[in-house]
């Protein structure tokens, strides 16, 4: 099938079996490998990328469900060569240690600051809890969200 | 002896004990990192495995025709076809055998039966649907004690001289002199307890891709190894392929925790394969693989027994261990210990007798034993020997701290032997304590226990601590060693013209920031900055060899040589020095980046100008460049110490427990970057809390594993997560270069204890003495209504 999709704000057309996941489009026929896959149960969020602007596990969706949609990955987080304030809070707050989950929580945490920008420690642990970390025991991914928020406040000032 | 040198100090200001931001973040905040998955070769093919439905049957017959005719499909590799090749078995890090692919019998649920290689891994997954095969089922042996009965099905009738399901026996101490103690002791206390299976489940999956050269013969293999240069040694021994042929690349790791140190079957076949198609072969594991057939951790059923005097002085401790070890017996440990470290079951305590009984069994499981997280079995150690201590509290009537202050080991005993034979390096275990309890509150808390209780409340608070000692580090090469490999490690340090370096080790980390930390160390030697310096690890053809990075053991190890290689270094960029600014090279001194003349401090040169005269200017009759390599074989052990302590409130209407305060206090020597010690610490604790409140890997009746999945194999997420308070204090080692001594297990090491030890307590006054792990609440109900009250 032919399907066409927004992918980090470009339009990309490709020719895909029905049968293949979001996932393996993203990662095989798109090259952007970023999103990993971590489980064959929903369970890990290793895979998670942003369509429409909304986290969803690319390993549980046909390619073919995304055609005419947009799909925001990893790739396309910083702009003209500046990192996103969730990536550089992520840096600065070691919010990552073998980097395979970082992905999918940094997507997960920039779509949830813009629906709350301000958000409490407990809101932000509810929010990355569809994503597991095996390495970091969490708390410094909640302390990135954390400076993430309050950097991307000071910047809207 | 080396000299110790703690940080920050004048000498060296800067680089030691900084949390530098880690250098690696680049590549991975920006989806650029490079883990196997990621290795795309031309041409390359697509393995998938078939596993056995049984737990143990009888192979009768495969029949892979429909399989083979499905198009795509470009081999199936069945155990058969192995056997041709003399590759059906392998030998695991325990010098047993494993089953590569299963020719006579099945012997775990999830055994690789055959694999299909294909152009696409769609197809491959389509033809492992098309492989028929007739079992005929067989009696499953699920539990150790069940394999030792007599007239046990024998699991391993393809071993010669294999006529029960026993396999070791292994004692530590002096079982006489502890008799002694026992005899002479006011009170006996003991503790049955059983550690579960767990698995590491790193969130990568293990993978490789094998592409053999058909016209060089060389043999080039990405894969998820935390010990890539031991493995292209057994890679040789195994395939008879010539070594210098092999090439192993451990690309970034996904996690490892000890999951990724074994060689799996999916390694075997794919190479095997690439070596008879002439095609690279990528083979990605799935979740329910990587859960049911690799490495497993723990699986330890331990009784423990303290004799104790009329005070509250231990006396003597005898434990008998028996483990569960699948059906092979592939712990991945030094060979001459046949329970890993488990005899460093002593802990803090100073026990003048000790004697460890130990057995391992074959059963119907996979196989594995792997340091999860550990060095080798000291995490089943901690965990007995932390809650017998609180078992002896409650029954004597004394505070947990108290017993355990009375009993440490005191600070002018070091270096301390133990009864089981190891030789403390350095501790000092009382201010850990008090620092955990002070930061914990614990007066108040007891307090307020004390009031709950009294009120009858339904959510009652329980205090759990635990005062850990490890051993890590290994090893020195005399007693150390891994299928006849002497466990040292390495480093390679090259200095550029510019000023810039490389470091090469022998190492390979998974995420414990390596690529910073190690550079440090040669900032804290030479001067050079750690953003000048690229660490290199996991190439076997361009890293020193070594053992690998688990058990804790790469600052203590590489750590040490990339030191000492620098200060070989230093020590020729002094003559350097001496030439370029001639003078003798007694009249120069050395600091953070530079060599100085003594009384003319104007005249300086420093380590880059020193690098570039090393290429372009170097004195007649020296050899040129700014380089070496070193081989540290290290003189002990290394024994870091932690208390750790939990509150938890308990529900005892339902059972259901929440940590309220978890505090750290960690000793593990010198730091060289805080914040990534501290990540370590919080990841370890995270994973004590996984163990004690819910991860297991169970079996039904019948072999059937049930904890094949994220579904039922529970692993914490950031809600049932605890806040952790950190704080430290520094007992440098004293035989490591730098003062220290490793940190990445200590945490998963200890913690589970207290936590355990916390739940027991809140409801002890209700008569409960032990639950086992996983403390789920339904156990937690169940003890409470089956206690005596
Ligand atoms: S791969 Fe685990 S949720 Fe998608
Ligand atoms: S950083 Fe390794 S899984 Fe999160």
């Amino acid at each position: 099938m032919n399907i066409t999709v927004t992918v980090n704000g470009s339009a990309r057309t490709s020719e895909v079996e029905p049968r293949m996941l979001l996932v393996h489009y993203i990662r095989e026929v798109l090259g952007l490998r970023g999103a990993h896959v971590g489980c064959d149960t929903t369970s890990c969020g290793v895979c998670t990328v942003l369509l429409d602007g909304l986290p969803v596990k690319s390993c549980t969706m046909f390619a073919v469900q995304a055609d005419g949609r947009s799909i925001m990955t990893v790739e396309g987080m910083a702009t003209n060569g500046q990192l996103h304030p969730v990536q550089a809070a992520f840096h600065s707050e070691h919010g990552l240690q073998c980097g395979f989950c970082t992905p999918g929580m940094m997507l997960v945490a920039k779509a949830f600051l813009e629906e709350n920008p301000a958000p409490s420690e407990e809101e932000i642990r509810w929010a990355i809890s569809g994503n597991l970390c095996r390495c970091t025991g969490y708390q410094n991914i909640v302390k990135a969200v954390q400076a993430a928020a309050r950097n991307m406040s000071e910047v809207s000032k | 002896m080396t000299t110790v040198e703690t940080a920050p100090s004048a000498e060296h200001p800067g680089w030691m004990g900084k949390s530098v931001p880690r250098i690696e973040d680049a590549r991975f905040i920006a989806g650029r990192g490079n883990y196997v998955e990621d290795v795309v070769l031309p041409n390359m093919l697509h393995m998938a495995i078939l596993r056995s439905p049984y737990a143990h049957a009888r192979i009768v017959s495969i029949d892979s025709s429909a399989a083979m005719a499905l198009p795509g499909v470009v081999a199936v590799v069945t155990g058969a076809l192995l056997a041709e090749h003399k590759l059906a078995w392998m030998p695991t890090l325990s010098g047993d055998t494993q089953a590569v692919l299963a020719t006579d019998k099945v012997r775990f649920q999830g055994q690789e039966v055959a694999c299909v290689v294909a152009e696409d891994r769609y197809v491959a997954h389509d033809a492992l649907e098309l492989i028929v095969v007739d079992y005929e089922p067989l009696p499953a042996v699920v539990t150790p004690q069940a394999a030792l009965e007599d007239g046990a099905p024998l699991i391993r009738d393809d071993k010669d001289g294999q006529v029960d399901n026993r396999v070791y026996h292994w004692e530590a101490g002096d079982a006489a002199a502890t008799e002694a103690a026992f005899a002479g002791a006011d009170r006996v206390v003991s503790l049955t307890t059983f550690y579960p299976r767990s698995h590491p489940a790193p969130l990568e999956c293990c993978g490789c891709v094998a592409d053999v050269n058909p016209a060089s013969g060389k043999a080039t293999i990405w894969m998820t190894s935390q010990a890539p240069h031991a493995i292209r040694t057994v890679f040789a021994l195994v395939a008879g392929l010539p070594e210098q042929n092999i090439q192993i690349i451990s690309p970034d790791i996904g996690g490892g925790f000890g999951n990724k140190v074994p060689v799996y079957p999916g390694y075997v076949v794919a190479t095997a394969a690439s070596l008879l198609i002439g095609r690279p072969v990528k083979w990605i594991e799935d979740r329910t693989g990587n859960l049911i057939s690799t490495g497993f951790a723990r699986d330890f059923h331990m009784t423990g027994e303290l004799a104790l005097d009329g005070a509250g002085k231990m006396l003597g401790l005898r434990v008998k261990m028996l483990s569960d070890q699948g059906y092979a017996y592939a712990d991945a440990q030094p060979s001459k210990f046949r329970a890993g470290l488990f005899h460093m079951v002593t802990g803090s305590y100073d026990l003048p007798a000790a004697h460890v009984v130990t057995d391992g069994a074959y059963t119907n499981k996979a196989p594995g034993g792997v340091a999860y997280r550990c060095s080798f079995r000291i995490t089943e150690a901690s965990y007995l020997i932390e809650r017998l201590v609180d078992v002896a509290a409650v029954e004597i009537g004394m505070d947990p701290a108290e017993l355990r202050r009375m009993n440490f080991v005191q600070p002018d005993q070091f270096p301390y032997r133990s009864a089981t034979g190891f030789v403390y390096d350095s501790g000092d275990y009382a201010p850990a304590l008090d620092l955990a309890l002070e930061q914990v509150g614990y007066a108040e808390v007891r307090a307020e226990q004390q009031a709950r209780r009294a009120a009858g409340a339904t959510k009652q608070l329980g205090i759990g601590i635990a005062s850990m000692t490890e051993a890590l580090g290994a090893g020195p090469s005399r007693d150390y060693d891994i299928l006849g490999i002497k466990m040292f490690d390495s480093a390679e340090l090259r200095v550029h013209p510019t000023g810039k370096a490389i470091l090469k080790l022998g190492v390979r980390h998974q995420g414990q920031g390596h690529e910073t930390t190690f550079a440090q160390i040669v900032a804290h030697e030479l001067g050079i900055p750690p953003q000048d310096i690229v660490v290199q690890e996991g190439d076997t053809d361009n890293t020193p060899y070594g053992l690998g990075t688990y058990a804790s053991r790469s600052t203590p190890t590489a750590g040490a040589a990339a030191a000492l290689v620098a200060r070989t270094l230093r020590e020729k960029a002094r003559k350097i020095a001496a030439y370029l600014l001639e003078v003798a090279e007694e009249d120069l001194e050395w600091e953070a980046d530079r060599f100085s003349v003594k009384g003319a401090p104007e005249k300086v040169k420093t380590i880059q100008e020193i690098a570039f005269a090393a290429y372009t200017n170097h004195p007649q009759g020296m050899d040129a460049g700014l380089e070496g390599v070193k081989y540290y074989d290290p003189p002990n052990l290394t024994f870091p110490f932690a208390t750790y302590i939990v509150v938890a409130e308990v529900d005892v209407a339902t059972g259901e427990w929440t940590p309220v305060k978890v505090v750290a206090v960690d000793d593990c020597g010198v730091r060289i970057n805080p914040m990534i010690v501290e990540g370590q610490i919080m990841g370890g604790l995270t994973e004590g809390y996984a163990m004690a409140a819910m991860q297991q890997i169970a079996f039904d009746e019948d072999g059937n594993c049930i904890g094949s999945n994220f579904m039922d194999y529970l692993i914490p997420t950031a809600m049932e997560t605890p806040h952790f308070d950190l704080f430290d204090t520094c007992t440098p080692s004293p035989h490591h270069p730098l003062g220290c001594k490793g940190v990445g297990e200590s945490a998963t090491v200890g913690s589970p204890a207290a936590f355990v030890n916390a739940v027991v307590d809140a409801v002890s006054h209700l008569g409960v003495r032990n639950i086992d792990m996983p403390v789920l609440s339904s156990r937690v109900w169940e003890a409470i209504h089956a206690a005596p009250g």
